[in-house]
């Protein structure tokens, strides 16, 4: 059984205070109680300081391009989907450079888990700002503020009847936890958001403005009702919702692709003999 | 017996259908084919074209002259009548043209009349068409029959015997009407392959282990992905289609890092998307094949006409220094065994291999008496079964004396394989150590790069020995350049130089001397600024003086080449 020590990576270049950690810390605390072992996963990430994220624990990893995790995950499922198959980005990463990869994904259903950290700002590149930025946040690329309307994730991903939706908070870890344990273990693909407090960049939404805002579901919260679940996707200011906001159980993608339903890919092995009808076609 | 059909009309009246079917009849009944096609950007209207060439030798190219000229609208005829021969003649039908013609070149067949009397419809006037061609040419009409069999079993015995009626019809009506036809054909032979460019690198892949083909449709690579989906089922292969070429790209790296082999299709348009693909193949050491089908450019240019204007883009492709191959064909058979050789390049030195075709190759379908699968060459270089429980301490970027790291499959042991597109360490962590740095770069490029340059073949040569005249060329100007060599070489000791393994150039660079000590060398290429002439200096300080171009986005044909080598030489 693998243990946390089992999930020490790298030492993490991020800010002292940043968010990141907290999320770092729920997700090797979920792996060990869930007893998911390092080399069971693939982590793909992009560029920002989330991209960073699989080098500070142990996991399989591909840190891609920026915007690009999830085609690349994609890749990585179709081949061999018997893997695990996470994707780490952030809120320029995802919902900006990404965004038309994120849309398709969605609509795919491929067991993909997305764990999105959502700063509402470009920790990077120092502080412009990103589609989940607030409008009217100054920064110093947005001089006037932004006028862009703020890009609402869980929406979105409601109305393409994304399979799994929620939000948490980087400031409850334990909720974080129980979030990041119903993903892996839901079938299909799933969207975290999770909000994360950038203690360099974004003095908006800082863990105190969050704290005030944030609260749980209720108990009796259905979220399988596609419309209620919009409702609910669309609160944000005083009182934002966090939790599972939406799911609905459906075919994944590769358990439609005839040719890998039973072995993925990856284990089977290529006979040059099989190939020997392939030239009667062109008689 | 060398002869030329061309069937020309508005798209959507099956100029393809009937060209297709006439193209694999000459085929199955042994004779030597070349087609090509000229089609515009439109589903409906305009004027396309679609030119079969058959002779009792092989055939690498297209004609100027015609002898039938299948004509389903007027266009057809005010364009390509000058290209008939003095045996030529035209079929139409009057009452499809709204016109009749009494030079005696011309047949007139009541195609869409026979069609309903013979075949019970009007849209069997295609398959009347086919017919009335094969009867004009006097071959004997049990291998047309056979084909119809073929092409429509799985619609039943009634449209079967529909187009059996039909076909019968057309060949008939011209055998009793064509009093002028005069045509000799040589008789039937052991039938041959018939394959275009794009089937060809659709099945040098499967052939070579594909696993998956992932790309976004985009004239003329569109055919690879057509091939491969349709062939998807009995090889086990996964084909999607991604919502754009960044995807398509990235997708392929993802499945070829988790162990598959993977294969993404494009054409100049949607490879500008994938470069930063190309660049992230490379940091990571992913083996990634590209086939990119060229067209006239800039921007979406002349999106079904033909251009080799994007050599040095490809061979720029990527920021950063890294080593690449790039295959450009020449002929369907070299793409199928280029294509294998792609494969297999990438996969030994995790490196990107670009498949450089165009429009014309793409689609133009050659003859060959078969391909030898004894060839293709396999090798799995992934670490993965048994030799995999014996992989400890393992480092996916790990120093080696050829550069080359055992790459380990992901999830299928304890191993883990980590790969970063930042600069990396051994293990595939993210670091900006120079020293490493260094050594990474080092190990990519410069310890690399020596061992595929000698894996690579020099290029071909054909005709004279000690040439006074030589004719320089790369991929789809193999074929053309090959006819004008034949047909110069009563007269002048000529002989060519075909590329087909452009990047990077091969250790054995004997050829040079062939150019060298000739009176004269001519490099002929389908663009405006004489990119590959330009690729020779820049690897062997070789100036080359005179240049063949041609950027209407139309292939050669032999005559109009000969024509421009003359003015060389003459």
């Amino acid at each position: 059984m693998a243990t946390l020590d089992n999930y020490k990576g790298r030492q993490p270049a991020w800010c002292p205070g940043c968010g990141n950690f907290s999320i770092l810390k729920a997700f090797n605390e979920s792996m060990v109680e869930m007893g998911i072992e390092p080399y069971e996963f693939v982590i793909v990430s992009g560029i920002g300081q989330a991209g960073k994220f699989p080098h500070y624990t142990k996991c399989n990893t591909f840190n891609g391009l920026h915007g690009r995790t999830l085609p690349v995950a994609t890749g990585i499922k179709l081949a061999n989907h018997k893997l695990k198959v996470f994707a780490v980005a952030g809120d320029g990463d995802c919902y900006g450079e990404g965004g038309n990869h994120l849309i398709h994904a969605i609509r795919r259903n491929i067991d993909i888990k997305l764990f999105v950290h959502d700063n509402q700002i470009y920790g990077l590149t120092k502080g412009q700002a990103s589609p989940t930025s607030m409008k009217g946040m100054v920064t110093k690329t947005q001089p006037f503020g932004v006028f862009s309307e703020q890009f609402n994730p869980l929406a979105m991903a409601i109305a393409l009847n994304c399979s799994f939706v929620a939000r948490a908070f980087a400031g409850d870890i334990e909720h974080l936890k129980r979030i990041i344990k119903e993903a892996v273990n839901h079938k299909g693909f799933a969207l975290i958001d999770i909000l994360q407090p950038c203690v360099s960049f974004n003095k908006i939404n800082t863990f105190e403005w969050y704290r005030q805002r944030v609260y749980y579901l209720d108990e009796d919260y259905e979220p399988t009702d596609r419309v209620i679940a919009f409702q609910k996707s669309l609160e944000w200011g005083d009182q934002i919702p966090i939790g599972v906001i939406y799911k609905v159980e459906k075919p994944t993608f590769e358990e439609q692709i005839p040719v890998i339903k039973d072995i993925p890919p990856v284990q089977k092995v290529f006979n040059i003999n099989e190939i020997e009808k392939l030239l009667d076609i062109f008689y | 017996m060398d002869y030329s059909i061309k069937i020309g009309g508005e798209a959507g009246q099956g100029i393809q259908t009937v060209g297709d079917t006439l193209a694999h009849i000459f085929a199955r009944a042994g004779y030597y084919v070349f087609t090509h096609q000229d089609y515009e950007s439109r589903i409906r209207g305009g004027h396309n074209f679609y030119q079969i060439r058959i002779s009792d030798k092989p055939v690498s190219a297209p004609r100027s002259k015609i002898h039938i000229l299948v004509a389903f609208d007027n266009e057809s005829i005010t364009e390509h009548e000058k290209e008939l021969t003095d045996d030529g003649h035209i079929l139409y039908d009057a009452t499809i043209l709204k016109e009749k013609y009494d030079k005696p070149s011309f047949l007139h067949v009541p195609l869409v009349e026979l069609a309903v009397s013979h075949g019970g419809s009007k849209i069997m006037a295609n398959t009347v068409a086919i017919g009335a061609v094969i009867g004009m040419l006097g071959m004997k009409p049990e291998i047309m029959y056979e084909l119809v069999k073929k092409t429509f079993k799985k619609k039943g015995e009634e449209v079967i015997n529909s187009n059996l009626g039909a076909a019968k019809a057309g060949y008939e009506y011209a055998r009793k009407n064509c009093l002028t036809c005069s045509f000799m054909v040589s008789g039937f032979e052991s039938p041959k392959m018939l394959i275009a460019g794009n089937e060809a690198i659709g099945a040098g892949a499967i052939a070579s282990g594909l696993k998956f083909y992932l790309a976004y449709p985009m004239t003329p690579s569109t055919g690879i992905f057509n091939f491969v989906a349709e062939n998807a089922q009995d090889f086990g292969i996964v084909v999607e289609q991604a919502e754009d070429e960044i995807s398509a790209v990235n997708m392929a790296i993802g499945a070829s890092f988790a162990g598959a082999r993977a294969m993404t299709g494009t054409s100049g348009g949607g490879f500008a998307l994938m470069v930063e693909g190309v660049s992230l193949a490379a940091i990571t050491e992913t083996p990634l094949v590209i086939a990119l089908a060229q067209r006239p450019g800039p921007a979406t240019g002349l999106p079904t006409k033909t251009e080799q204007a994007d050599l040095l883009f490809a061979l720029y492709a990527g920021h950063g220094e890294f080593p690449k191959v790039i295959f450009a064909p020449g002929s369907p058979a070299q793409a199928f065994y280029l294509t294998n050789k792609a494969f297999d390049l990438a996969e030994k030195y995790q490196i990107t291999a670009i498949i450089l075709t165009d429009q014309y190759l793409a689609d133009s379908q050659w003859s060959f008496e078969s391909f030898d699968l004894g060839k293709i060459k396999y090798t799995d270089y992934r670490t993965r079964g048994q030799k995999l429980k014996a992989t400890e301490n393992y480092k996916r970027h790990a120093f080696t004396e050829t550069g080359i790291s055992p790459f380990v499959v992901p999830g299928e042991s304890k191993n883990l394989v980590v790969t970063d597109s930042d600069e990396h360490d051994e293990e595939g962590h993210i670091t900006e150590d120079a020293s490493i740095r260094i050594k990474m770069l080092e190990k990519r490029l410069f310890k690399k790069m020596p061992l595929i340059k000698k894996e690579i073949t020099p290029p071909f040569v054909y005709g004279k020995q000690n040439p006074d005249v030589v004719l320089i060329c790369w991929g789809s100007m193999y074929g053309i350049v090959k006819e004008v060599v034949d047909e110069l070489s009563d007269k002048y000791k000529i002989a060519m130089l075909h590329f087909s393994e452009i990047y990077p150039f091969s250790e054995n660079l004997s050829w040079i001397d062939k150019v060298i000590n000739s009176k004269i060398f001519i490099n002929i290429e389908q663009n405006a600024t004489n990119q590959f002439a330009r690729l020779v200096k820049m690897e062997t300080g070789i100036n080359i003086e005179n240049h063949i171009n041609r950027f209407d986005g139309r292939p050669f044909t032999v005559e109009e080449l000969k024509e421009k080598v003359y003015g060389y030489i003459r």
